[in-house]
């Protein structure tokens, strides 16, 4: 086995939550070693108290043991993941089903300010003309706003 | 007891208890918005006790579930400021938390300075998720800064941050600890 052959097979495990996106494309997989039929990969949680890291963590190593390997899912909770290495196509997936793609991390961690202003744009019609309605949402990783142009609520990614 | 086990135990514990005492708004707070965010906020101190559990269990060979709930209530370490049980007083309840985050802010950003790099590392992830809350306190701080129920109960509870006696627990504690233990003590080697 290769270790394309592994990114292959994670890249069709949806996310449990948003299942719209795969693992790989939300970016938690950080890294894939092979050796001798023993595979040990690398994974990031989005958020440390994030019910759905069990379920990433078992749903890896099942797929990874129907393609005969023995798998080794080592979690790391350093601060190497952020909604940055969730990559183009799964933006794209994310905004196609009403999910507004969190904006770049920045040097700083955000303040409540930058997410007053209208400049998150709606997945659905495209408008900036926004509004944060909650800083917390459904999960640990969203928030939710309000669209003042199509007036449509929407969940937004925070930024981490 | 090592170095790390001191430092990062009474930390994990605030957060585990802190996490507790939120989620006792779920279905109850003020307005739903609310109970979004208090709900969300419990979930995420949960999530980093889970985690600092896990750095000091390594070490000690042991797991994040054994030190979050096979310990004796005498052997917590968390602030007294957190074992209070303050449901249905929302003007206390939003003091805790503005005081709890502005203090963890500063410990946070101790241990992202840490000379251990998993210390460190961490550290860093809380602080991108504990961002959020700060915001969260400081719009509440904003908004209720001059009323005059909001003032008292930041007066009151001052002192409690400012302890660091941890050895000594509330009867509000046992309680706390009664209800959070009882799956693991019904059911050795429970999980869920």
């Amino acid at each position: 086995m290769t270790e394309a052959q592994v990114w292959e097979a994670l890249a069709e495990i949806p996310d449990p939550e948003i299942p719209v996106i795969s693992l790989v494309e939300l970016g938690v997989v950080r890294d894939v070693e092979v050796e001798d039929g023993r595979v040990r990969v690398a994974f990031t949680p989005t958020f440390l108290g994030c019910p759905a890291l069990e379920v990433m963590r078992d749903q890896m190593a099942a797929k990874l043991r129907e393609l005969g390997a023995e798998p080794e899912v080592i979690v790391i909770s350093d601060d190497s993941w952020s909604t940055d290495r969730i990559t183009a196509e799964g933006r794209e997936k994310l905004r196609a089903a009403g999910f507004a793609p969190p904006a770049p991390r920045e040097a700083g961690v955000p303040k409540l300010v930058q997410l007053q202003t209208g400049s998150f744009r709606c997945p659905y019609c495209g408008s900036t003309d926004t509004a944060l309605d909650n800083i917390f949402g459904p999960t640990p990783c969203r928030s939710l706003r309000y669209c003042r142009s199509c007036r449509q609520p929407f969940e937004q990614f925070k930024t981490i | 007891m090592s170095e790390r086990a001191q430092l990062l135990l009474p930390i994990a514990d605030d957060e585990l208890v802190l996490g507790w005492r939120n989620s006792e708004w779920t279905g109850i707070a003020p307005f739903l918005e609310e109970d979004v965010a208090f709900s969300s906020i419990a979930q995420n101190e949960i999530g980093h006790a889970r985690a600092l559990y896990q750095l000091v269990a390594d070490e000690l060979g042991t797991t994040a579930d054994e030190l979050a709930f096979d310990r004796s209530p005498e052997e917590y370490r968390c602030s007294r400021l957190v074992q209070l049980r303050l449901v249905p007083d929302w003007a206390r309840t939003i003091a805790r938390h503005y005081l709890y985050e502005t203090a963890d802010a500063r410990r946070v950003d101790e241990l992202k300075a840490s000379d251990d790099p998993e210390v460190a590392g961490l550290a860093a992830k809380i602080d991108r998720e504990e961002a959020y809350h700060r915001m969260h306190a400081q719009m509440w701080f904003d908004r209720l800064r001059d009323e005059p129920r909001f003032v008292e109960a930041v007066e009151e509870l001052q002192p409690l941050l400012a302890s660091e006696e941890r050895e000594e627990h509330t009867p509000e504690f046992a309680e706390l600890w009664e209800e959070m233990t009882m799956v693991r003590r019904s059911v050795v080697g429970a999980t869920w």
